[in-house]
């Protein structure tokens, strides 16, 4: 689960790592009074929506506007607030629909005298958290990754013992910090090290992490991502997510206990279980036709989630033609080919439909199928399937 | 021969008595696997399709010399099972569950590296070496006795597979299901090692999936130390990047776990890569030819 920058910035606040002030505004009269709040002669105003490069991003129906902005008056940060609030912000992140700004964080202006990258993620190959540190801040940590990889220095830590002292030395050698902001360093990456186990983090980023002209080191800017299988144990960082930010059939299906991911192309398919699905995406595209989602109904789908998979797929405008492809392990080909005919009848389907099934009580299912009144192209392996889906989309 | 389990392996389950655990553990025995004990805390001296259920792991064990485990708690007890199973010392622990925190893996990987026990999972459909033992959740008809040892991050794409074996005539050594998270108790490493191993096992059928780089280090080490034939298939070649495709480790991140990447790291390796999922079986035939 992602969060906002403003919240994920709270989060950090709450938990000992230093951030500048700030204040959200969801309107533009709350955006000028937070910059006299906040009370100095310089503030930042950055528009708030899950997706990166908002510095570099615009609005996209006034491309001079971009979604992060440096205002020196109250009436400045006013009209800037104004220009991106309920506004679509277009970053490379987004795509080119954009993203609706509903809330801009007003900030601070801070002495800037370097500029560091700073992020957590669960490393597969060492099966633990690492810290992963570079002196190249504020550019995008791939490509310094792909460019410059001798900048990227990386501690693995245990995450009950956290992050140890020689650590941050180390990594305060490599970054050439000195002085009392080596301390500061300290203080600093233990704390979100401490944060990102106490969380379930699955991603902790500040990028930049500023060293201020006095030496101390602030989080300029910060992501935060979650565990979704771990939000049962931090009920106040699950009320945090924004369904305003998610693709909402993907959503909806969440909900009916389906895992569906939106894609472009024009062939709507149902699969049970991830690999298959993702397989069947692949093949679809090896046929010419191009795959409109990926939707994992789970081991034991019953009717009510093959009629929900149904109406999700149908909803989409740009779906030509549904392929169903079951391989019946525990799950009866009869109990899907039942769910299939009576999910069929309930939704009124306006595409063909193409099932392929296999496996267990599979010439019982394929019979349902065949007698039921239902017009369904019948295909008898995965080549077959295939072929019949992308004829029948007419791709 | 076979890796991992055989008809003498003696089997428990911990969560016996919630509905997947009952369920399952019928269906296991009903395949020949000989399930010995049942463990769910407080139910001690019941019993499920005739299995004795006790409260501990280690009185499990004690009582009934098990040797295996397979696990269906929910996940956010998942991590304690295992570490329990750990503890009372049994040797092969398969978790089925899926939906573990990623965090409590980073735990419980730790511990049973410290330990003599093998994970296999979570999120997996587990172990089944046919026509002897089946720990887990896979249909067992389809599955056949031969010379194929199967490997996979999937659960429903490596019944597929194992279905086009069957079709050729190519029975299975032992098929396992690594599980679809981060971070899973065995890697293809181990496996292919123990495949190598294997006197019965003859050729090596890997299934994977996007996320993470898996794939590649099995490449490398197929290069290096494996002599028999293997033969590949990648899902998620038309996976967009930064979306999670159902399995939580099947995500592009960063530019990273392409399909592509895979595919061409395996290549260099002279294994046989499927292009077409309909295509593991006859891919893995061809290796076996040349």
């Amino acid at each position: 689960m992602k969060i906002h920058e403003f919240q994920a910035k709270q989060v950090l606040r709450d938990r000992g790592v230093p951030v500048p002030r700030s204040i959200v505004a969801r309107n533009p009269d709350e955006a000028g009074q937070a910059f006299k709040e906040l009370g100095g002669s310089l503030a930042v105003v950055k528009a708030q929506i899950h997706a990166g490069g908002r510095g570099k991003g615009t609005i996209k129906d006034n491309p001079d506007q971009r979604g992060v902005q440096l205002v020196r008056s109250a009436e400045e940060a006013t009209e800037v607030a104004r220009r991106l609030l309920g506004h679509e912000l277009v970053t490379i992140q987004t795509g080119p629909e954009g993203k609706t700004v509903h809330q801009v964080l007003v900030e601070e202006g801070c002495d800037i005298a370097r500029e560091l990258y700073l992020g957590i993620v669960v490393d597969r190959g060492s099966a633990g958290p690492v810290l992963i540190a570079s002196a190249a801040g504020g550019m995008e940590i791939e490509k310094v990754a792909a460019e410059t990889p001798e900048l990227i220095h990386r501690e693995p830590f245990d995450p009950d013992a956290g992050l140890q002292g020689f650590q941050v030395r180390k990594l305060a050698h490599k970054l050439d910090l000195k002085g009392k902001t080596v301390r500061s360093a300290e203080r600093f990456m233990q704390a979100l090290c401490r944060l990102f186990v106490e969380c379930d983090c699955s991603l902790a980023e500040i990028n930049p992490l500023v060293v201020t002209g006095d030496g101390e080191l602030l989080a300029l800017d910060a992501k935060l991502s979650f565990d979704d299988n771990a939000l049962f144990r931090h009920k106040d960082l699950a009320e945090l997510r924004d369904l305003n930010e998610e693709e909402p059939t993907e959503v909806r299906a969440g909900e009916a206990g389906l895992s569906y991911v939106k894609l472009d192309g024009t062939i709507g398919c149902l699969v049970n279980g991830a690999g298959l699905a993702m397989s069947t995406m692949d093949l679809i595209k090896l046929h010419g036709g191009e795959p409109a989602n990926f939707l994992d109904v789970g081991g034991g789908a019953d009717t009510e989630q093959v009629t929900e998979a149904f109406r999700i797929l149908l909803a989409d405008q740009n779906v030509r033609a549904v392929l169903v492809n079951i391989f019946g392990g525990i799950m009866r080909c009869t109990t899907i080919a039942e769910a299939i005919v009576a999910a069929y009848r309930t939704v009124g389907f306006n595409v063909p439909l193409v099932v392929r099934l296999e496996g267990t009580e599979v010439e019982n299912g394929r019979k349902i199928l065949e007698e039921s009144d239902v017009d369904i192209i019948s295909a008898t392996g995965l080549t077959d399937a295939a072929q019949k889906v992308v004829a029948a989309s007419g791709a | 021969m076979s890796i991992l389990v055989n008809g003498e392996t003696r089997v428990l389950c911990q969560g016996i008595t919630g509905s997947a655990g009952t369920f399952h553990t019928r269906h296991c025995i009903e395949y020949g696997t000989k399930v010995v004990a049942g463990v769910t805390p407080g139910k001690a001296g019941e019993k499920v399709e005739g299995v004795p259920v006790f409260d501990t792991v280690e009185e499990a064990v004690e009582k009934t010399g098990a040797t295996a485990s397979m696990i269906y708690v929910p996940a956010r007890f998942t991590a304690d099972a295992i570490l329990e199973a750990v503890d009372a010392g049994v040797e092969l622990i398969v978790a089925i569950t899926e939906g573990v925190p990623v965090m409590d893996m980073v735990r419980v990987f730790d511990a049973v590296q410290r330990s003599d026990s093998v994970l296999v999972g979570p999120n997996c459909p587990g172990v089944i070496t046919p026509g002897e033992c089946k720990m887990g959740i896979m249909p067992g008809y389809i599955h056949n006795p031969g010379p194929v040892g199967v490997m996979s991050r999937s659960g429903t794409l490596t019944y597929e597979a194992v279905w086009q074996l069957s079709n050729l005539e190519l029975g299975q050594s032992t098929c396992i299901g690594l599980g679809g998270d981060p971070i899973v108790g065995t890697s293809f490493i181990d496996l292919l090692k123990a495949f190598e191993a294997d006197p019965a096992t003859e050729a090596i059928l890997m299934i994977g999936e996007i996320g993470g780089t898996a794939e590649e280090e099995a490449a490398d080490y197929i290069r290096q130390h494996v002599t028999k034939p293997v033969a590949a298939f990648i899902a998620g070649r038309t996976a967009p990047p930064g979306k999670r495709m159902g399995h939580a480790g099947a995500i592009i991140t960063g530019g990273k776990g392409t399909a592509a990447e895979k595919i061409a790291a395996l290549e260099a390796a002279d294994i046989a890569v499927a292009e077409s999922p309909a295509d593991m079986g006859t891919a893995l035939q061809r290796a076996m030819k040349k």
